[in-house]
């Protein structure tokens, strides 16, 4: 599990692609966090932690894509599945990759914190929240583009499925929607939207019915993508 | 070493697999043929455990491969068709990460690495990116995987396929080779190659087993008796009834004639030697004879009766 994860990790950084999307990640995330930032003249990452789960949705799939469908697509998923190997350590190494990519990406926009606390005084409870939301957050964006990734051989496919679908469930619980729909369904969207919990965590208060709802959106798909690798064993 | 029991492997409502039963013996380096589609990869992905059989079971080195499924994969090296690997990654990081996978690590892992490497013939393509090698490299780069973990059976996969002759012949080498210690199962529908590499051979053909044994076992079991090609100096209809007179006589044909020289095919119904009764009938009838050679039938010959 360790060496997938380790390798897979290692392998993502000498792709050209994981540098370009990491670059107009990050280029992006700090001009649209200073471009709002200076002009309103606060000490607060309102903007940041509200733009940052949007560039999630687009960038996060991108990497899981080639995750398993470069590997089904080589034929080296084969090898790969009839090592000693239990298929839950692959699925386990392959997540624990990417998670450790999404950890870089984070340790990546950390000059925002420092600029911002150099300037005025920030608080960090709100801080600590928006990372953990983050964290989680892209944890499950991660685990949901894993599993698309294993239902297809085609990496295009597997970028864009999952990120449609993440933009699906994000924009649910924007008031946007929410307003045109019945009232009826109004717990159940803003229950399973993925913005609604992101959003009280960056509020600072850290609800374990949030954390729990991540953790859950997170293993459902992790479970699903391990069905479907043993979905083999059955057709 | 390997025993397949009764095998059937459906997908959806099309039968890939019916009922397929063989064995193989510690030691032995048996030929696995059969045409295109026959079902040779789905019996190798079933007793290497990437499929289950529908119907029965297969054993590998004392283990159920779909019980104790992790246990039989240890034990067994596979080479899957075309060689899968990853491109991006140098020969030696591949293999030191298969190594990792199946848990060889510091002194063992760097001991397995050189044998492996010694002994595949890679030492030119250590340090070089996957994607940059040859085709042959590639295939021993595989087979250096399979080996890795010094497993008493392999699987291979057509591993000769899409090499230039001169590959061919030292990959061929290098399966002879490891056959000495391991017990090699390996598809092919290269003919000359299972001749000559292989102490048995198991044709199956639409999902069926056809025939085993040893190609000369083989040979005699589905066309009998060698065939003689005789060119002869003569009245066509005389030699016609002299050859009728021949011991075992079962048929003749007649190919051609080229000026005046009469070339006939004969059956002999026997597996001994029969062309100095050939020679001896030709100088009492005081026929001249220009040519008689004997002819076995090839392994490809009963390939094609067996599986058309």
């Amino acid at each position: 599990m360790i060496t997938i994860a380790k390798k897979e990790y290692r392998e993502f950084f000498y792709s050209p692609i994981a540098y370009v999307f990491t670059a107009v990640f990050l280029f992006l995330t700090f001009w649209i966090f200073f471009a709002n930032f200076f002009p309103l003249g606060q000490a607060t990452l309102r903007f940041f932690f509200s733009w940052v789960p949007i560039l999630f949705l687009i960038f996060l799939p991108s990497i899981t894509m080639s995750k398993w469908a470069e590997e089904k697509k080589l034929g080296t998923l084969e090898t790969l599945l009839t090592l000693p190997l239990t298929d839950h350590s692959v699925v386990l190494g392959k997540f624990l990759s990417s998670v450790f990519v999404l950890l870089t990406i984070l340790l990546l926009t950390l000059p925002v914190c420092i600029t911002v606390s150099f300037l005025g005084d920030l608080d960090p409870g709100p801080v600590i929240g928006g990372y953990l939301g983050l964290f989680l957050l892209g944890s499950a964006c991660l685990s949901a583009g894993l599993y698309f990734s294993s239902l297809t051989e085609n990496q295009i496919i597997a970028y864009v499925i999952p990120t449609v679908v993440l933009f699906l469930f994000y924009l649910l619980g924007e008031q946007v929607i929410i307003n045109y729909l019945p009232s009826f369904f109004k717990p159940l969207l803003s229950y399973i939207s993925l913005s609604t919990h992101f959003q009280s965590i960056t509020r600072g208060v850290i609800d374990t019915r949030d954390i729990l709802y991540y953790l859950s959106v997170t293993g459902f798909f992790l479970y699903l993508n391990l069905i479907q690798l043993e979905s083999r064993q059955w057709r | 070493m390997i025993e397949v029991k009764g095998v059937t492997k459906w997908y959806g409502t099309f039968r890939a697999l019916d009922q397929i039963s063989f064995s193989l013996d510690k030691g032995e380096v048996v030929g696995f043929l059969g045409p295109n589609g026959a079902g040779k990869t789905t019996t190798m992905r079933i007793l290497t455990g990437f499929i289950p059989p529908s119907e029965g079971e297969c054993t590998v080195a004392g283990h159920n491969v779909s019980a104790h499924s992790l246990l039989a994969r240890q034990k067994m090296g596979y080479l899957p068709e075309a060689t899968p690997l990853y491109g991006d990654m140098e020969v030696t990081d591949y293999l030191k990460y298969i190594g990792a996978l199946r848990k060889l690590s510091g002194d063992l892992l760097k001991k397995r690495l050189k044998e492996v490497v010694a002994i595949c013939g890679l030492g030119n393509a250590v340090g070089k990116k996957i994607s940059t090698l040859s085709k042959g490299f590639r295939q021993r780069t595989g087979l250096a995987q399979a080996l890795l973990h010094d497993p008493e059976v392999l699987i291979l996969d057509e591993p000769t396929v899409g090499l230039d002759p001169n590959q061919i012949v030292e990959i061929r080498n290098l399966i002879r080779q490891i056959g000495k210690s391991k017990t090699i199962l390996l598809s092919t529908h290269i003919l000359s190659e299972v001749e000559q590499t292989c102490t048995r051979v198991i044709i199956i053909s639409d999902g069926k087993i056809a025939g085993q044994g040893t190609p000369q076992e083989l040979i005699h079991k589905t066309h009998g008796a060698p065939v003689y090609f005789v060119g002869i100096r003569g009245e066509e209809n005389v030699i016609r009834d002299g050859l009728k007179t021949l011991p075992f006589y079962k048929d003749s044909n007649k190919i051609s004639t080229v000026n005046g020289v009469i070339h006939f095919q004969i059956a002999l119904d026997s597996k001994n030697n029969l062309s100095e009764e050939i020679f001896k009938l030709c100088v009492a009838q005081k026929w001249g004879l220009t040519e008689l050679r004997r002819e076995e039938a090839t392994l490809e010959e009963v390939f094609k009766k067996l599986t058309q």
